[in-house]
């Protein structure tokens, strides 16, 4: 399995000076979206709180290290973290809040959608932050500005961005951390009953995620120049992130990855073709349904299927 | 029943030292709404005890529990364990102290295996995963469930549940074990070997307070035995005094069998 994974990202490290500019784009949101879906995965997917409004972290991470760009001078590089740490800071509101009440479920989603949209209707109606137009932030290719003039630069960011909170998730889930969060997802009064400190650990759990999520932000407004309040805190985009690692496989190391494979180039090519075709948005309904399959068949998402069909592979012959 | 209130009563020998209070509970009440689930509840368990806490359906014991182990905030009231006020605690942080409990209606981590299921109990007492596993294993073997360790926890018999309950409470070292009906559901032969077990872990060194309906069992576990009705204490004592007692029999069985000739 080492060796699976050291020649995975030794293909990945190699794979730019084969690819044209349009695959290295398809690959860059592979592991974007990857890193955002492993962020999720901390506290949606091990600890199995269903945070539904994770494009809040990611949008207070980039108009941070925007604004810190354009209004203070602030190498993104430095606003990146800045932007993190604030993001954090909102997960652990958002986390005090639910967990103190008690907020299970369907109410934690609740609040936590509530959450983006407050976020996402202030930066509409912030002036300072450039309202319904959002920033934007001119291109220099300079790469104290988190710019490059090649894109293949951004596929390894993205690469980098990935690599680092698979590896933070997979230190986690060696650790007593990812017991006790795993233990918190399957039962949260049977975890206390063990000694388990249930509030302490899904607030871990939320500071971290939404602090990854708020870096993701960085580097969402650095790549794509651009911020609108619609875009960056609404609720597509929190859908996009949850989508991944749930087809994927909640609660795995490899889930949001395997699931940002399957998604990430799906979504590209069907947006594109029904845009074309003059359907945009119909690509919507290429996820509802692959939601509504995975769900049906393979409720734990398409790693466990896989790792199972890999395993049974290797004992039958 | 049917035949009255006789029981075998086997009252196992009670370490020879000095008696220690481990749990002094006091004046506990708790109401919900109209219901006064538990009224000014006060029992001591001293080192090396095992009480047994029965009553008829609804006499609040699982509440009583609930109340000791932190998962409810009493009205009025204290818990005292090994001299420290438990109040306020959360379970978490009771657990810490060494009181740790079993559920009436077992939660295993369904998704978890039974290894995984009792490491989590043994984190507590170590941060240190492989630590943990080691002693998790250990348990696992104390309370015969070795054949299935690596087994799913959501796919086990009902028996094998209760002793994985068992062993997860086991496993964050505890002195005093609160089990709330480990035997229900159980068969005679699955409930003499769990009998079996709960004497092993006693006379281990931990001091249990068990809430039990099957009487030949906990009559043959308890040193003293303590009966509730309708959320009071009705009777105290050696088990041989309590099944005697007239409250008691009177409140499982109806008044008119206070005064029928006994078989």
């Amino acid at each position: 399995m080492k060796l699976l994974g050291a020649g995975a990202i030794a293909v990945l490290l190699v794979l730019p000076a084969f690819l044209g500019s349009y695959a290295i784009t398809l690959f860059i949101f592979i592991f974007f979206y990857a890193f955002l879906g492993q962020a999720w995965n901390i506290v949606g997917g091990y600890a199995g709180q269903l945070s539904a409004g994770h494009a809040a972290f990611v949008g207070v991470g980039a108009y941070t290290a925007a604004m810190l760009s354009l209004h203070a001078g602030l190498t993104p590089w430095v606003g990146m973290f800045v932007g993190g740490a604030l993001s954090a800071c909102l997960g652990v509101v958002i986390g005090y809040l639910g967990f103190r009440f008690g907020l299970r479920g369907f109410y934690f989603v609740l609040l936590t959608v509530a959450f983006a949209e407050i976020c996402r209707i202030v930066a509409l109606n912030t002036e300072a932050v450039g309202g319904a137009l959002g920033l934007y932030i001119t291109f220099t290719g300079n790469p104290r500005q988190f710019q490059f003039q090649d894109n293949r630069v951004y596929y390894y960011v993205a690469l980098a961005l990935m690599l680092s909170a698979t590896g933070i998730v997979a230190w986690i889930e060696r650790h007593r951390f990812g017991v006790y969060l795993s233990a918190i997802r399957e039962d949260e009064a049977a975890s206390e009953a063990l000694g388990v400190d249930t509030f302490k650990y899904k607030m871990l759990a939320m500071a971290i995620s939404s602090f990854l999520s708020g870096i993701g932000g960085t580097f969402y407004a650095f790549y794509l120049f651009s911020l609108q309040p619609n875009a960056v805190f609404g609720i597509p985009l929190s859908v996009e992130i949850i989508i991944r690692p749930i087809v994927g496989g909640a609660g795995t190391l490899l889930g949001p990855i395997l699931g940002s494979f399957i998604l990430s180039p799906l979504g590209e090519l069907s947006r594109a073709y029904f845009q074309a075709a003059g359907w945009s948005g119909a690509h919507l309904i290429v996820y509802g349904a692959l939601l509504v399959g995975v769900v049906l068949f393979l409720p734990e998402g398409a790693y466990p299927f896989l790792a199972r069909w890999l395993r049974r592979g290797r004992s039958g012959g | 029943m049917r035949g009255g209130l006789t029981w075998t009563i086997r009252d196992p020998p009670r370490a020879g030292c000095a008696p220690v209070t481990l749990l002094e509970v006091t004046g506990l009440s708790k109401r919900f709404g109209g219901l006064q689930a538990v009224s000014g509840l006060s029992l001591s368990l001293e080192t090396g005890d095992v009480l047994g806490l029965i009553g008829p359906n609804g006499a609040g014991k699982t509440t009583a529990f609930n109340l000791i182990s932190g998962f409810l905030g009493p009205d009025a009231g204290d818990v005292r364990f090994d001299g420290r006020s438990m109040l306020g605690l959360k379970p978490h942080a009771v657990c810490r102290a060494g009181l740790a409990r079993t559920f009436q209606i077992v939660r295993p981590f369904p998704h978890l295996s039974v290894l995984d299921n009792v490491k989590v109990g043994a984190l507590g007492r170590t941060p240190v995963v492989a630590a943990a596993a080691d002693k998790a294993r250990a348990v696992i073997t104390q309370v015969g469930l070795d054949a299935k360790m690596h087994a799913a926890a959501g796919g086990l018999t009902l028996a094998e549940r209760k002793r994985l309950e068992l062993a997860r409470a086991l496993a964050t070292e505890p002195r005093l074990l609160l089990l709330d009906e480990v035997m229900a559901g159980l068969n005679p032969t699955e409930t003499g070997a769990i009998v079996e077990l709960i004497k092993r872990i006693n006379r281990s060194g931990i001091s249990i307070l068990l809430i039990e309906h099957n009487m030949r069992a906990v009559m043959s576990l308890s040193h003293r035995i303590v009966v509730l009705s309708f959320g009071e204490k009705i009777a105290e004592g050696p088990p041989a005094a309590v099944a005697n007692h007239p409250k008691v029999i009177e409140a499982y069985l109806g008044d008119e069998y206070v005064h029928a000739p006994q078989a």
